[in-house]
């Protein structure tokens, strides 16, 4: 800026070239322009729901629902509020979201460290599965796992038994503790599934389909983590004698974490968020009830507000604790 | 053969451990394969698919129309030969300078065979396969006659060929939709592969700009434009898309004046382009903020005006590096186009749900999503492909530097 103005003989540039006025003129004109543009819509918006009598208030919430929640983890009924049902759907993401985390973070941390197996084939496995999963939408596999495969499952005794978990189109039983200490497996009464723990096969298809999608995202985030770790590390704990398996534990994925943990922050955001696809495999998550509640009280602005509040706050809340979990995995030096 | 046995053993059965593993893969995948295959041989009932190819292809446009839409497919067919004979014309260092390289003949032998063999699979009449047949003919033709006359009109081939594209997708949006004194067909009628591709190529090149824009905002020392753009960026990266065309279907109407809201595709296209450049932002700040400040610095002291300096010096380097996180946001975008199904937009998906509620085709599901799984792999594979092509020839150690 200085440079500009050395010549005294040239004077004063004009105040359109002036490099301390212009950057103001230019912010003065873009605020302006957005400060328009969004009265404009508001003013729109003002208008067009006073006519419709749909004024942004929030009494509806109070009223009962009257429609019902298949699965719920909160109590939940159709006398209830409104409020109770945006509740439960809250609870049913947070759910599917949690155990989806879970899953995807294993398989995708196991299919990362298979390419980089000694075994051909299984690198290959590794590779495939990326490759053919990362290029399929989300929802394709997602309506693929529920209507093929978990729908097609069979009920009664014909329905898949491993040993712990039954399979059947009416729901996934496990086996589990039964009034805390009696340990029960799935067992068949009048040809019906009797379990400790049930889920239904909406809640399996989503979390499946979540899991193996964003497992091959993260085994992505896994495989350039463990890249990064410099290949003399793998050679110097092999001439100790360090096996593969143990290299990869105690060596290289200490070190790996530093470049997978901030990967890892955006593929765990996008699982949450992905996991509003559940309205397409009929398990009712926060978005589905909103969906609900809008064709209901057609409250179309603040049904959105919600919404746009649960899932900015779920964010927020991933990347805090991905955050805290950075510090702790970035190296201190003494 | 020794070698390839000595590779088979390094690969497979470096140990005692490895070779068990091997062996329990091998007869999973083997079994996966034969079962996979006898189902598909089968069991399968393709007839869902070839019953019902029109629809998948250009959802219910009208039969009558249809002619334009085929006009379109012979235009794009012979602009992507000439595109691709012109670029082998004009020898590059990274090339061999041979007309017709390894990868070429490849993909010419593939199209030839996928030419034949999925009319033939989807047993379209005769008719309708000899067109198809037509189609690989003149894309070779085109192909051979651009690369061996190309070079004679010297650098004007790759300028023409660039500008072919942009009229030639003005021109498809005319034939599609109608005007200029061709019926117009509603947006509501368009569908299948058509109205997916549609939106996806209208948002990919509207998103561009849009995120290019973005992105230097975010990176602007003035307040004002930094403090907008990360709130539009955060604020559509923190929603699910869902969400987006939730606000599009049902809030849009409220926020504009009575009946200037735009029709549902193309409200749905707008969406997805206003939710695609929060994305391609973040893609392109990574890459401006890869280039050295210094290269700012020697543009504007060499007297280049700040858009100038931005055109020539800092976005081309910008965008080498951004180039794969953009294609990644490309193949994103056209999967995301799948959730315009969930508002009741006719794309493949929502093709796929009204063929299957079709009393005729119940519960053949896994055919029907089989195949768009195949259609979707296969055009994201070759975005992914053409990015990495594009990597290469862009990279500086591969081209020498011709400005």
């Amino acid at each position: 800026m200085g440079a500009e103005n050395e010549p005294a003989a040239k004077g004063v540039p004009p105040w359109w070239r002036d490099r301390r006025v212009l950057p103001w003129v230019v912010q003065a004109v873009v605020g302006l322009l957005v400060l328009l543009l969004i009265a404009f819509l508001l003013g729109n918006l003002v208008r067009n729901l006073t006519a419709a009598g749909l004024l942004l208030s929030w009494r509806w919430l109070n009223q009962p629902a009257s429609f019902g929640i298949a699965e719920t983890i909160i109590p939940f009924d159709a006398t209830m509020p409104y409020w109770r049902g945006l509740a439960a759907g809250l609870a049913n993401t947070l759910r599917a979201v949690l155990l989806g985390l879970v899953g995807a973070t294993i398989l995708g941390t196991l299919a990362g460290m298979a390419s980089f197996s000694r075994n051909g084939l299984l690198r290959g496995i590794a590779r495939v599965y990326v490759e053919v999963i990362r290029n399929i939408p989300l929802l394709l596999q997602l309506v693929f796992w529920y209507f093929v495969v978990f729908l097609a499952l069979p009920n009664g005794a014909a329905a898949v038994q491993i040993p712990g978990v039954v399979l059947a189109k009416s729901g996934l039983y496990l086996a589990g503790f039964e009034e805390g200490v009696r340990w029960t497996v799935p067992h068949l009464v009048n040809n019906v599934w009797q379990a400790p723990l049930r889920v239904s096969v909406e809640f399996g298809a989503l979390l499946t389909g979540l899991i193996i999608y964003s497992g091959a995202f993260i085994a992505e985030v896994v495989r350039g983590g463990i890249a990064a770790v410099p290949r003399g590390q793998w050679e110097a704990a092999s001439s100790l004698g360090i096996g593969w398996l143990a290299t990869l534990r105690w060596i290289v994925l200490p070190q790996a974490l530093r470049v997978i943990v901030p990967g890892l922050n955006t593929q765990y955001i996008s699982l949450a968020k992905n996991s509003s696809l559940a309205v397409a495999v009929g398990y009712t998550d926060l978005y589905s009830v909103a969906e609900t509640t809008l064709n209901q009280t057609g409250r179309a602005v603040e049904v959105y507000l919600i919404l746009l509040g649960a899932y900015l706050g779920l964010d927020l809340l991933i990347s805090l604790l991905m955050n805290g979990l950075n510090r702790f995995v970035q190296i201190r030096e003494r | 053969m020794a070698a390839l046995l000595r590779r088979i053993r390094r690969e497979l059965f470096p140990t005692r451990g490895d070779a068990v593993l091997s062996v329990a893969l091998l007869g999973l995948i083997t079994l996966a394969g034969f079962g996979f295959l006898h189902w598909a041989l089968f069991q399968a009932r393709w007839l869902v698919i070839q019953a019902n190819a029109t629809l998948f292809a250009v959802g219910r446009y009208p039969i009558e129309q249809q002619w334009r839409l085929w006009l379109l497919l012979w235009l794009l067919v012979a602009a992507t030969g000439l595109s691709w004979g012109v670029l082998r014309s004009h020898p590059r260092r990274d090339r061999t300078g041979a007309l017709w390289p390894r990868n070429d003949r490849l993909a010419a032998v593939l199209l030839g065979v996928v030419g034949l063999w999925v009319p033939w699979a989807l047993g379209l009449d005769l008719s309708l396969q000899s067109r198809w047949w037509g189609l690989v003919i003149l894309l070779l033709l085109v192909r051979w006659l651009a690369g061996r006359f190309g070079r004679r009109f010297g650098s004007l081939g790759p300028r023409l060929v660039a500008l072919t594209w942009p009229v030639l997708y003005l021109l498809g949006m005319v034939l599609i939709s109608g005007g200029l004194g061709l019926v117009s067909v509603s947006p509501s009628e368009w569908g299948g592969l058509l109205l997916t591709l549609l939106e996806a190529s209208f948002a990919i090149l509207l998103c561009f700009p849009l995120g290019v824009l973005l992105a230097l905002g975010r990176r602007s020392e003035l307040p004002l434009l930094r403090w907008g753009s990360v709130l539009y960026i955060e604020f559509i990266r923190g929603a699910p898309l869902i969400t987006l065309l939730f606000l599009g279907q049902n809030i849009l109407g409220f926020l504009l004046p009575g009946g200037l809201a735009p029709e549902r595709v193309w409200r749905a296209a707008w969406v997805l382009t206003f939710f695609a450049a929060a994305y391609l932002a973040e893609a392109v700040r990574a890459g401006l903020a890869a280039v050295p400040g210094g290269q700012f610095e020697a543009a504007r002291s060499l007297g280049l005006s700040y858009p100038q300096t931005l055109a020539k010096v800092v976005l081309p380097q910008a965008m080498r590096v951004a180039l794969p996180a953009m294609v990644g946001q490309f193949i994103s975008l056209l999967q995301d186009t799948t959730l315009l199904s969930l508002i009741g937009l006719m794309e493949l998906l929502g093709t796929a749900r009204t063929v299957m509620a079709n009393p005729a085709f119940l519960g053949k599901n896994a055919e029907v999503y089989l195949t768009l799984a195949v259609l979707f792999w296969c055009c994201c594979a070759a975005l992914g492909l053409g990015s990495r092509a594009l990597e290469r020839r862009l990279d500086p150690q591969t081209v020498p530097s011709s400005t």
